[in-house]
């Protein structure tokens, strides 16, 4: 269900934290609606390449075109299309200080201009989706784990986002949470959303993936479809790195 | 001392003349002053503690141009002010602005807002400064990945955090201005300690006036704390 224009692309994109090359030029494109999974031992630079797609890092060289805008060009305003690139986090942050209402319809609010009313009725919408419609008026410190990491994915739902990016979304969760999290992924996924997923779920990246990469050292060592990254890795450290962990 | 002496002392200091009067007009003053030097106080707090927060945080991730230019800027301009600010005394300070800075103006009021309201916004700066450094950084990336700009991200996000975090501290900078205000009769100003020292001059009965000043600042630094402890409960809703 993809189409041919890329919506998201980078080219010969590169990062570094002073003398510490992280990204060592990393070519790829996302189609719309494609759901691309990203698998590496730790350090290999996967969360940094995710951070630097929505500048939350500034990558030091290459280029990145979102919807066709290069986002290193200088006149670009960033804020504008990091509304339509929602990120959830491993550690959720949700603001502590504001009801979930009102965490989900303070961006809307501020940058959409929905009225008060318009954005409570959308996040309220949003979170009967996830099974959370009673918790609307409940702060962040009343919710388990898993449940503000629900609120934190529609909280990111609500600005309407055409791509979302999801660092290591379930690593901070016990065990028994990271499933209802993984659902709500799962059923993202079939509507239709376009999901670049920075994970250690092999069994998610499996079932879900359209594409999977596997970095490590700052490059793509392996691309391609989840039956051929995991189930015929060409790469020796790929097939290294698959034997440790358990899929 | 027998009660009848008691009583005495009490009409001299305070009843003859009407000297009570010094003392509630001064009150007066002092709650004057510290209200409105408080207000100066945290606005100008808030501004230099946003600028010198923002420097340390972003200054390194700029690219080279106007922002950062302006940036250092300010924010050596807000490091100065600290130094200086918090290096000299605050009766110092009040005497400088009073005979040199604004020796034209005979408004000694406004002068000593002016010089309370500069000398605890040094503090109040560096007290929010912690505040804002104490809010994971993870706050702020949520803010910005969903679209919000960096003021926006800091008004709706970090700036409420960091004041319900700093409010004892900040609770206790504005208990130490209200009784810093004591020096203001250095500049002609009959503020509480003031008046309680006209009384004992007029009377040469130093106890009675001088403890009825340090009962009243007493009581009223009670009052706020408790006015404040009700703020900090409420503020604490969301911590369950």
């Amino acid at each position: 269900m993809t189409t041919n224009t890329p919506i998201i692309k980078t080219v010969n994109l590169k990062k570094s934290f002073g003398n510490i090359e992280v990204l060592k030029g990393i070519n790829l494109e996302i189609n719309k609606g494609e759901v691309l999974v990203i698998v590496g031992p730790s350090g290999s630079g996967k969360s940094t390449f995710l951070r630097c797609l929505n500048f939350l890092e500034r990558p030091t060289g290459g280029e990145i075109y979102f919807e066709g805008v290069n986002l290193l060009d200088k006149n670009v305003d960033i804020n504008k299309h990091r509304q339509k690139m929602g990120m959830v986090f491993q550690h959720f942050n949700l603001f502590p200080h504001m009801t979930i209402i009102k965490n989900m319809s303070l961006a809307p609010m501020k940058l959409l201009k929905l009225s008060k009313n318009q954005a409570a009725e959308k996040a309220r919408g949003l979170l009967e989706r996830v099974g959370l419609g009673d918790r609307a008026l409940s702060y962040p410190s009343q919710l388990s784990g898993g449940q503000k990491q629900r609120v934190a994915i529609v909280r990111a739902l609500c600005m309407d986002p055409d791509v979302m990016l999801f660092d290591e979304p379930t690593s901070a969760l016990d065990p028994e949470m990271v499933g209802e999290v993984l659902d709500v992924m799962k059923n993202l996924a079939k509507n239709g959303m376009t999901m670049v997923v920075v994970t250690h779920e092999m069994g998610f990246a499996k079932e879900v993936a359209d594409k999977v990469i596997f970095m490590d050292e700052g490059i793509i060592m392996e691309e391609g479809t989840p039956e051929e990254v995991f189930g015929n890795p060409k790469n020796d450290r790929t097939k290294e790195f698959f034997s440790k962990v358990l899929i | 001392m027998n009660f009848s002496k008691i009583k005495s002392d009490f009409e001299l200091n305070f009843k003859a003349d009407n000297r009570w009067k010094y003392l509630t007009s001064g009150l007066s003053n002092t709650l004057k002053i510290t209200f409105f030097a408080v207000l100066l106080g945290v606005a100008l707090g808030v501004l230099v503690a946003i600028v010198r927060s923002s420097y340390d945080k972003n200054s390194s991730e700029m690219k080279n141009g106007l922002g950062k230019f302006f940036l250092s800027i300010a924010n050596a301009v807000c490091k100065i002010y600290l130094t200086v600010i918090r290096g000299t005394p605050v009766v110092v300070q009040l005497m400088i602005m009073y005979y040199i800075i604004f020796a034209s103006s005979r408004n000694s009021m406004l002068v000593a807002v002016l010089s309370f309201g500069i000398n605890s916004g040094a503090y109040v700066a560096e007290i929010i400064r912690s505040g804002i450094m104490s809010i994971d950084n993870g706050q702020f990336e949520a803010g910005r990945s969903l679209g919000l700009n960096y003021v926006q991200t800091m008004r709706y996000i970090i700036i409420p955090q960091a004041l319900k975090n700093v409010l004892p501290a900040l609770a206790n900078e504005f208990i130490v201005l209200l009784k810093e205000t004591s020096v203001a009769g250095y500049v002609t100003i009959r503020d509480l300690t003031m008046g309680g020292n006209i009384i004992r001059a007029a009377t040469y009965s130093p106890f009675m006036p001088l403890i009825a000043v340090a009962l009243i600042y007493l009581v009223i630094v009670m009052f706020f704390s408790w006015l404040i402890g009700i703020l900090e409960r409420r503020l604490r809703q969301s911590d369950h």
